[in-house]
């Protein structure tokens, strides 16, 4: 095994911890906005899509690239509008119409 | 891991760090509706710093983003298309939504990996490299076919039946099987092109094989499933490419797509492997058998919309158990006005929502939220369900399995140890029905036999109208 590999696995789990912790604390209420925010978190490949579409590895690899930059995208800027949009509907008693 | 970094890499990496604790505290955030918001925000600054860091590298000593007009067109199509699915998509059709953009989020990360098997050329891929590689484009392909076919049955345009046949576990398991033996194979010969596409085309394959067998009903576990796939590809494509941040985001989307995979099967009574394999079948052929079949024993009690009314007139307490019906067709208003002339009345009105209630978690809570109910009157299962026995009036509204008392005493019963809402306790039990054969279920109810229910028939929409039109006089 490599240290790289050890290292990753620490990272790894270290996080599944921590968002167990802090998923778990999430009421029912706001389980389909942390949905929406989480496939927006996850639109956080697109850093992986910026280095496959940037690289100067041919127009098949630029152009898949560009395609994984475009899906990411859609998950980043779509997930963060719609959990934002649902969450300003929440509203307690007595909050404005 | 040893080498010293540049001045402009240890930038980089300090920003995803930043990224990542922003990430965290923006879920921490959203565990309380009053800084939910602050936490998408939080999240966004996060998003912001791990992009302009990762342009940053690619500008760096590095060079490795060498062209820009694509991933700019790109960017700005992408933001396009986000912005309408964000803003203009219906809050019934939430579910749809989440399932394309797992496929999009599947797509994404199952393009990279083949952008980079092709980068790094196969043959100069550490171990590390190329197993993970493998795993993200075989989860990435799965992910992406699999929301597709999720997306397809929530529209409509595969039967939401699940298709079932022989050998089908065994198939799904030889598949599985062979996937990883394949990626094995790459570990040992990462010059293997042919295996290589082999696991992204059975990765494509899976996703479709894996989904068909599930139900309609089984859609909300699915749906977190593959949140859960969609956050380990993330996380494999940290690990190929040593990118921290990836393999955080990976790790809190992968995980909280399992936690609320299980809350939802628990709240089905039903185990994960139940869901993924076998009992999908066994559920809707009973269904298929009682089709039909005229309801035997005594006769429900139907009331007219004026004697409801005047049971409402006279309740003190009232408890609405809402179902998925009533959100279709957009009744939720109708009962948010109902719900303020009682209250003008003195009537102390509250929603019960059943963990399973929509398609998907907590999806009537959004759904009542869209009609103006204040969140401080919904109340989860667990926390109303003692409630019922002191309530004068329990109004169920499209809603039919979840308050079926069958779940806690016929052991025959399809849905037999299912948690229910105990809308049978109440003083009077109201339920609004369009008719009086077996629901999209087709499970009999005997709550609407019982002698304290009172059916009213009919849209529920309508009759809420009338209800309330009543309760003004």
């Amino acid at each position: 095994m490599s240290l790289t590999l050890i290292f990753g696995l620490y990272v790894f789990f270290l996080a599944a911890f921590t968002g167990y912790q802090v998923i778990s604390k999430v009421p029912h209420l706001l389980h389909t906005p942390l949905m929406a925010f989480t496939n927006a978190i996850s639109g956080i490949s697109l850093v992986g899509s910026l280095l496959a579409a940037g690289g100067h590895y041919g127009t098949v690899s630029t152009v898949l690239g560009a395609v994984a930059v475009l899906a990411a995208t859609i998950n980043v800027v779509g997930g963060f509008l719609i959990t934002d949009r649902m969450l300003r509907m929440f509203k307690k008693k007595g909050g404005a119409r | 891991m040893t080498a010293t970094l540049s001045l402009t890499e240890t930038f980089v990496q300090l920003l995803y760090l930043v990224a990542s604790i922003l990430f965290v505290l923006g879920l921490k955030d959203l565990g309380d509706a009053q800084t939910a918001r602050r936490g998408v925000l939080l999240a966004e600054l996060g998003m912001v710093a791990a992009v302009a860091g990762t342009l940053l590298y690619g500008v760096g000593v590095t060079h490795v983003i060498v062209r820009w007009e694509w991933i700019v067109v790109a960017l700005l199509i992408g933001s396009a298309v986000g912005t309408g699915m964000g803003l203009w998509i219906p809050m019934t059709k939430m579910p749809e939504r989440i399932a394309l953009s797992h496929a999009f989020g599947g797509l994404a990360v199952g393009l990279v990996g083949v952008v980079e098997y092709l980068q790094h050329g196969g043959p100069q891929m550490t171990t590390l490299q190329i197993s993970a590689t493998g795993l993200e484009v075989a989860l990435g392909a799965l992910t992406f076919t699999g929301s597709l076919m999720a997306f397809g049955k929530l529209q409509g345009f595969i039967t939401g039946r699940p298709v079932t046949y022989p050998g089908q576990n065994l198939t799904n398991m030889l598949m599985i099987v062979g996937t990883l033996g394949l990626i094995g194979l790459l570990v040992y010969s990462p010059g293997s092109a042919w295996a290589f596409y082999l696991v992204a085309a059975l990765g494509v394959l899976l996703g479709v094989l894996l989904v068909l067998p599930i139900g309609g009903a089984d859609m909300p576990v699915v749906i977190c499933l593959l949140n859960s796939y969609a956050g380990l590809a993330a996380a494999a494509t940290g690990f190929a490419l040593g990118n921290n941040v990836l393999i955080i985001c990976g790790a809190l989307d992968g995980f909280s797509g399992f936690l609320l995979g299980m809350m939802m099967s628990k709240a089905m009574n039903r185990s994960f492997s139940n869901v993924l394999f076998g009992a999908f079948g066994a559920v809707p052929e009973a269904k298929a058998v009682t089709e039909g079949a005229q309801p035997s024993g005594p006769a429900p009690n139907v009331g007219s919309v004026e004697e409801a009314a005047e049971v409402l007139r006279a309740a003190r307490s009232v408890i609405v158990v809402p179902g998925y019906g009533m959100a279709v067709s957009q009744a939720q208003h109708a009962v948010r006005d109902l719900a303020n002339v009682l209250q003008a009345n003195g009537c102390d009105v509250r929603y019960a929502i059943h963990p399973v209630a929509g398609r998907m978690p907590g999806h009537m809570n959004v759904l009542l939220a869209e009609a103006n109910v204040p969140y401080d009157h919904l109340f989860d299962l667990d926390v109303i369900n003692d409630d019922f026995t002191a309530t004068d009036v329990a109004l169920v509204v499209g809603a039919n399995d979840v308050v079926n008392p069958a779940a806690r005493s016929n052991q025959s019963s399809p849905i037999y140890g299912m948690p229910i809402l105990s809308a049978d306790l109440a003083k009077t039990c109201v339920v609004l029905k369009r008719s009086l054969n077996a629901g999209f279920a087709g499970i009999e109810n005997e709550l609407f036999v019982r002698s304290n229910t009172m059916m009213v028939l009919g849209d529920a929409k309508k009759t809420l109208m009338q209800f309330t039109s009543a309760l003004k006089e």
